[in-house]
Order: structure tokens, then sequence, then C-alpha cells
């Protein structure tokens, strides 16, 4: 099966193909979101194929490239279109095309009606190539190919609806800001590329990993070129310091934020730093970075979660710090943990987007929550899928969410600080509560919204089917990695092993024996996260007067974590502005009109004086030409006598 | 003599003048020929010597023929005059 | 100094002579008699040299032609007189008198001061190359190609001044 992998890549490009040169004539929707949404699933089930192929292949064969065609062969530099199917790349692909043809097939109900129906499904598979490319490189380029690629995608569907108004500026502005800070993030990645094709002569993974063995940990090289791509990854995944495009990317259509900014782009970063993750267990300073960013993201978010108003700006914020998360784990050496919590996250986090747009459409499009309320009775269905989602992702016992992010907690303890498991447990509160809020004033309470121009209904089926399925992933999705100390065995884990057997020889890890500390902690994290949970519901449905009085008596606190800590603002006084005025005031018209233009004009001015001097030689009469003969005839003469 | 005869073509203004200049010049070259086929036995020399007689004779007359037209479009014979084709 | 000499010496002053004043005259027509009697002189020259058939062919040409042609175009013309050679001298002037000049200095050093053989005496056969039978011979076998030549270019001499000198057709 694995020479189907190729075929992978394929059928979303189709799609695309398809969709884009065609998808204009073909008035069906269901035509055009069926051609979409089947491109992505056979792309999953030849994934399935190749997995089952894999289960069945011993440890050491189970890697193997694909390679289709050579791409660059330039001197020392040759890149090849290949395909790397091992592992960790396959079970990306699966969640990239499982969850992503489900959110193909509620996509179709929720842009019903929508007159850019088909530009819609082309971009989101041209999305899912892109994205499919990163995660199956074989080599960084190729990786560097899709990583662009779904930035392209994020821009092209966070601007989907290119007239409408966003907050201070337009959906247009929120693609723009998104791209510009990926590209950022995006330069630290070239620059580490350059760096690894320098240091190691190769852009492949198995010519770069098989090298990196035989460095020393703690190399300087190895330092910069992990740094710059945690920027890189920063800038893709949203942490500090460039996740401001995140919540302005909640401008585009829900099932946009579902797929690409809760269950795949955003995981990119994590992809490559797992995949990489020898390069980056040489460098444990930049380890340490990365797991302090992870931290102190997630707390950070979290807090500003806590107060915001629109449905999906809280989600938004919801997924920066749930990443946080994510590269807390690598940050200590815990990648199979981080890849736990992708999938994980995958599952209830495009099941809360999808059910926030359930409720979004029905609520003809408000979003903000104060002006919601009591949906339950209207949307039972949508309810009791998304307090499943809230369940999962607050770490209620026996969900996904719980396995996945103790192991994370467990692991920062273990092979990090204390400190670090106290912060992350502290974040895993604020997080409850706020997804508990959130819950409260959407589906219980008191109706708050205006019954005479707003009547809510349940979902169509296409929408609700692809929320059951998540939903029921949400449940089961964390037994395949039940820790030791539960009793179980931990499948996801083992199945990751040889990925991360390089890294994990260069870090030596200490061993862990005492399962008492780490079922004391495990109780410890449920704790508070029931405690944070029972507040969130207990204030929000009954009691919003508490909350309310302490939103005054903290005023100034409240003001600075509704408006995001000021960051925005920081940022656009101390960069954007800055580099606007100097574009503006020196760049155009000192350089570009006195320099550049000045060069061109004189050059031309100069070739005129030049010219003036030398039109004289033709006077027009006839004997200065002879004199010019006759002066050659000199020289000619001379020159024979000379010899 | 060939010396006199650039010294003519150089100086002179009159366009008739430049042309008996180059007739002098072309003579001078006719009297090197017959010397040298004189003294070396040859008689190359002679014959060239007859040729560029002939081609000074034709020369001469549609010189003059151009000298002709040209003073009866600028009424002047005088090459300095005649300098249309300046910059 | 033999007889022989004498006559090439006398010639020769003449001819270079006619030559100068034939530069300096300010009458174009004083310019054209100077000339008939250079080309004299240079018929004379030919005499020494052994070359009857050219020197005879030149006098009849040049001297009574082409300098007739002359002397009918500058009556036609009616010029007067030029002006001085002094009232113009400028930079043109300059530049072509010492470029002449030069011209004259490098030449007397290539004929002077090269390496020639030293042509002191006429070749022996020279007197019978020079009649009229001989390059007759000469010119109908070895030189026979540009013989015929000659005639198209004539030709086109002729077909040539007549165009130019043709007032234009009204119609």
């Amino acid at each position: 099966m694995y020479q189907f992998a190729p075929l992978i890549i394929l059928f979303p490009l189709v799609g695309f193909l398809i969709n884009g040169l065609l998808g204009r004539k073909i008035k069906n929707e269901t035509i055009v979101g069926g051609i979409g949404t089947i491109a992505v699933a056979a792309s999953f089930v030849i994934g399935l194929g190749i997995f089952f192929e894999m289960l069945s292949r011993p440890i050491e064969e189970r890697s193997q490239v694909v390679t289709v065609f050579e791409w660059i062969s330039a001197g020392t530099l040759s890149v090849n279109v290949a395909y790397q199917v091992d592992q960790l790349s396959i079970l990306m692909t699966l969640i990239v095309t499982g969850v992503g043809s489900l959110i193909h097939l509620y996509s179709i109900g929720y842009m019903h009606g929508d007159a850019g129906f088909w530009r819609f499904f082309t971009y989101l598979n041209l999305f899912i190539f892109a994205m499919l490319n990163l995660v199956l490189a074989d080599n960084y380029l190729l990786m560097f190919l899709g990583w662009e690629g779904v930035g392209l995608c994020s821009y092209l569907l966070i601007g989907f609806w290119y007239d409408r108004n966003f907050e201070k500026g337009t959906t247009g502005d929120a693609a723009k800001k998104a791209f510009i800070v990926n590209r950022i993030g995006d330069f630290g990645f070239l620059l580490a590329m350059f760096l690894i094709f320098n240091t190691f002569g190769s852009l492949a993974y198995e010519s770069v990993f098989a090298q990196a063995k035989g460095f020393s940990v703690g190399d300087n090289v190895m330092f910069w070129i992990t740094l710059l791509m945690f920027v890189g990854a920063t800038g893709k995944s949203a942490q500090i310091p460039l996740y401001i495009w995140l919540p302005d990317a909640m401008a585009g259509p829900t099932p946009v934020s579902a797929l690409i900014h809760a269950a795949t782009m955003v995981t990119a970063g994590i992809y490559m730093v797992a995949r990489s993750s020898i390069l980056f267990a040489l460098a444990p300073g930049t380890m340490e970075i990365v797991a302090v960013i992870g931290l102190a993201t997630a707390f950070f978010a979290g807090t500003i979660g806590l107060v915001q108003n629109d449905i999906k700006k809280v989600l938004a914020y919801s997924t920066v710090s749930q990443l946080g998360y994510m590269f807390l784990a690598c940050g200590v050496g815990a990648f199979a943990a981080g890849l736990f919590h992708v999938m994980t996250h995958a599952f209830f986090k495009a099941l809360l987007f999808l059910g926030s747009g359930a409720v979004i459409h029905a609520m003809h499009d408000e979003q903000d929550i104060q002006k919601m309320g009591g949906l339950q009775k209207y949307m039972p269905w949508t309810f009791r899928t998304f307090l499943i989602g809230s369940f999962a992702i607050s770490g209620f016992p026996l969900l996904s969410g719980f396995f996945s992010k103790d192991e994370i907690l467990w692991k920062a303890f273990a092979d990090g600080a204390p400190w670090m498991w106290v912060i992350a447990a502290l974040a895993a509160g604020v997080t409850a509560f706020y997804m508990f809020r959130l819950v409260s004033l959407t589906f219980l309470g008191k109706e708050r919204f205006d019954h005479h121009h707003i009547h809510p209904h349940e979902a169509p089926k296409t929408m609700l089917i692809p929320l059951l399925v998540l939903a029921l992933l949400s449940v089961i999705g964390g037994y395949v990695g039940i820790p030791h100390v539960l009793g179980g065995h931990n499948y996801f884990e083992e199945f990751l092993e040889p990925i991360f057997a390089g890294a994990n020889s260069k870090m030596m890890l200490p061993m862990h024996d005492s399962a008492a500390l780490e079922l004391g902690l495990m109780a410890g994290s449920v704790a508070i996260g029931l405690l944070g949970m029972f507040a969130g519901w207990k204030i929000y449905t009954q009691k919003i007067e508490v909350a309310e009085h302490t939103a005054k008596k903290f005023s100034g606190l409240h003001k600075l974590l509704w408006n995001k800590y000021f960051v925005d603002e920081i940022y656009d006084a101390g960069i954007v502005n800055p580099i606007k005025q100097t574009s503006d005031r020196f760049l155009w018209k000192i350089f570009d009109v006195k320099v550049i233009d000045n060069t061109l004009n004189y050059s031309a001015k100069f070739i005129e004086a030049t010219s003036n001097i030398f039109r004289r030689i033709q006077t027009g009469v006839v004997q200065s030409y002879a004199i010019v003969f006759v002066a050659g005839i000199l020289v000619m003469l001379g020159y024979l006598m000379g010899r | 003599m060939f010396c006199c005869g650039v010294l003519g073509v150089v100086v002179r203004r009159n366009a008739i003048v430049i042309f008996m200049s180059i007739e002098l010049m072309l003579n001078a070259v006719n009297l090197s020929l017959v010397a040298f086929s004189s003294f070396l036995g040859d008689s190359t020399g002679q014959m060239l010597v007859f040729f560029v007689m002939v081609v000074a004779a034709a020369e001469a007359a549609i010189g003059l023929a151009i000298i002709i037209a040209l003073f009866r479009n600028k009424q002047t014979v005088y090459v300095d005059e005649i300098n249309i084709l300046k910059w | 100094m033999t007889f022989e000499q004498g006559v090439f010496y006398f010639l020769a002053i003449v001819t270079v002579v006619s030559a100068v004043m034939m530069l300096l005259q300010r009458n174009p027509v004083n310019s054209a008699l100077y000339l008939i009697l250079n080309f004299f002189c240079l018929g004379g020259l030919y005499l020494t040299l052994n070359a009857q058939f050219i020197a005879m062919v030149h006098i009849m040409v040049y001297a009574g032609a082409i300098m007739v042609l002359f002397l009918f175009v500058i009556m036609l013309l009616n010029l007067g007189d030029d002006k001085s050679l002094r009232q113009h001298l400028g930079l043109r002037m300059y530049l072509g008198i010492a470029f002449s000049v030069g011209l004259f200095l490098e030449l007397l050093y290539i004929l002077g001061f090269s390496s020639a053989n030293n042509y002191t005496q006429q070749s022996p056969t020279a007197v019978e190359m020079g009649t009229v039978e001989y390059i007759g011979k000469i010119l109908f076998t070895k030189f026979l190609f540009p013989f015929e030549i000659t005639s198209f270019l004539l030709l086109a001499a002729i077909i040539g001044a007549v165009m130019l000198a043709k007032k234009k057709i009204i119609q």
C-alpha cells in the first residue's frame, strides 16, 4: 500500500482543480461539496490502508520513503518530491484527512446558499493538499512548500467573505495580519533551513537525522537551528510572541476556524518540532525556551479567554492556550505526549468550533454570548456534543482530553520542574472555568436573545453527523494512550517510539518509578479541573452577580484582560507604525525619489552631455573628413615605419 | 607631388581646385608606378598606369558633373558652405 | 652631370614648382593653367623613363581632354576669384597643414632611409617595354580582362554624367 502514498496528496489536488476550474459552472451545491468531501475522504481511506499495513509490518520496516520525482538538482543541493511514510506522518495524515473530511461534510450544510460556495471548497481542498505535503514530506524544503501553502490558504479562507467588516477593519485586514505574522515566522524557518543545509549538506530528513547522531548535546549550531525553527513554529502555531493573528482569524467562516485554526494548520509547528526531535534534543537551551514559552502562552491565553464575549474568540484563545500545552510537552522532551494532545485536541476543538458554528448559524450570525442563553432546549444535540467537548477539554476523567493533558502535566513535573506543573495545572483550571462559562452563557440559564427576530433551530443533518462523530472520538480517543500507572498500555507512545528513538538516546531522561507521585499529581489536577468546571457552571448559571461584582472590583485587571493585555496596541506602536513611518518618509520620499530616480536621470543626462561633445565631429564639411583620412594614413604609415 | 595634392585637398575651398588636387595626387602615383616599372623591368607598372588613367578620366567627368549639379542647387562651389549634413 | 640627369632635374623642379603654384593661386583658371604645365612636365618625365606610350597617352588624355573639361566647367560656372587663404585660417586649416606636412616627412623617411635597393640603373629591357607594340601585345593577352571591364566602367561614367547634368523634366 505504501506506494499509493502519493495518491493521498493527489486526490485533494484533483478536487482543487476540478472545483477551481469548473466550480463556478456547476450550480449544484451537492456536487461541488461532494467532490471536495470525497477527495479528502478518499485520502483518508488510503491513509487508513497504509496504517493497517504499517501495523502488520515489523518495527524496523515501518518507515519508508516513496519518491515521486526529482525536484531540484543544483550543485550540491538535491531535493526530491518524496514522501516519508512512517508512524508520525501517517498519524498526522489520518488526523488531517479524517477531521478534514468531517469538516468538509459539515461545510456543505454551513455554507449553504453562499455565493462563493465553490470557492470555499476549492480553497479547502488546496489547504488539505498543502497540509498533506507538509506532514508527508521527506525533506525540509517540501515541508516548507506545504508550510507556505497552508499559510496562503489561511489567508484566502480568513478573508473569504471579503466584503465584510470585522472589528476595526475588514476581513481582508485580518487575513493580511495572519499572513504577515506567519511570514515573520517563516523567515525564521528559512534561516534554519539555510543553516541545516550548511551544516549537514542536505535537506532530507534521513540524511540530516543520521548525521545529527554524530553531534554532541549542547552544540552551538544546533541551538541556532532549533531556535530559528521554533521562531517559525511560534508564527504558525500562534505562540508568544506571534500569536496575535489567531484571534483575528476568527473573521473567517467557522469551518475554517475548525479545520485550520484548531485541528490542522496550527499543529504544523508542533509537527515540525516533533519531526526534528533529535535536533531539539541536541539543544537543551532551545528546549527550555520552548517549554517556557509554551507554558507562558498556555496561562496567558487562558486568562484572556476568561473575559471574552465572542463565542469564537473564547475558543480561539483556548486554542492558543492548548497549543502552549503541546509545546510545553515538546519542550520537556515528551514529544509523544505532545502529539497525543494534538490528536485529542483536534477532536474536541474541532467539535467545539463546529458546535459554535451551529449556534451561530441558528442565531442568524450572532456571535456575542451575552445575547444568547437557554439554547439547550432548542438545539439539544448540539448542546450535548458541545458539552462532551467541553468536558474533554477540561480534562474530565476518562475522556480523551484527560489522558493527554494529564500525561503532559506529569511529564512537565517529572522531566521539567515542579513549578511548571503548578502553572500548567492552574492554566488547566482556568481552561475548565472559561469553557463552562461559555457553555453556561450560551446554552443554559435565561434566554437573553430577541425572540421576535431570532428563531433558533437544530442544525441540519449534514452538520450534525460530524458533531456526533467527533463527540464519539473525543470520548474514546484517549484510550490508545492510557498510562501505565492506571493499569493500561500506552499504545500511542509505543507506536511513535521509533521516531523519537534518536532524540531519546540524546536526552537521557531520568527514570520515573514512583507511581504514587504520579497518581497524586493526577488527582490534584483532576481536582483543580473539577473545581474550575463547577465554579464556571455555578457562577454563570445562577450567580452572575458574583461575576459582575468581581469584574467591578478588579476593574483594572478586567480591562487589561478584556483588551488582551494591549499586546496588539503595543505591537502597533512599537513595530508596525515605525515601519510605516520609515517607509513613508524615508524610503519613499527620500530614497526612492532622490536616489533611485536621480541615478537614472543623471545617467541619462551624462550620456546626453558626452554625446553633445562628440556630435561636433559631424561638421558636414567634406574637407574635415578628408583631414581625418590623412590623419589615419599618417597613423598607419607611422605604424608600418615603426616595425 | 602627392603631399602637394593632399595639402590642396585640405586647404582650398573651391571644389574645382580640390578636384584638381586630386588629379595631382593620381598623377603622382602614376609617376612612381612608371618609375618602378622602368627600373624593375616589369611591364605591370605601365599597365596599371594605363588603367589608372582610364579611371581618372571617368572620375573627372563624373566629378565635374556632380559639381555642376551642386552649383545648380546651392549656387556655390565652396565646400565649407555645403554643410547641411551637420549635427 | 650628364644630359639625361640635367633634363631630369629640370623637369622635376618645374613639376614641383608648378604643383605648389597651383595650390597658391586665387583664380581657379590660373590653377588650371599651372596644372597643365605640370602635366606636360610629367609627360617629359615619362619619356626619360622610356615609357613612350604612356607619355603620349598622358598628354592626350590629361592635358588634352581632362584639363579642357576643367576649363570648360570653370568658365561655365563663371567663378570669380577665391578669397585669400589667409582670411580663413581656422582650426581646420592648421590641422590640415600639420597633417600634410607630417605625411610628407613620413614619406621622405620611408623612401629615403628604408633599406630598399638602390635603383641607379634603368633596366635594359625598359626601352623596348615602352613601345606601343609591346604594350598592345600585353594589353590584349595578359590584361585582357581588365581591359574589357574598363569599357563597362566608361559606360557607367557616361551614363552617370548624363543623368547628373540633365535638367529635371517637369511634367
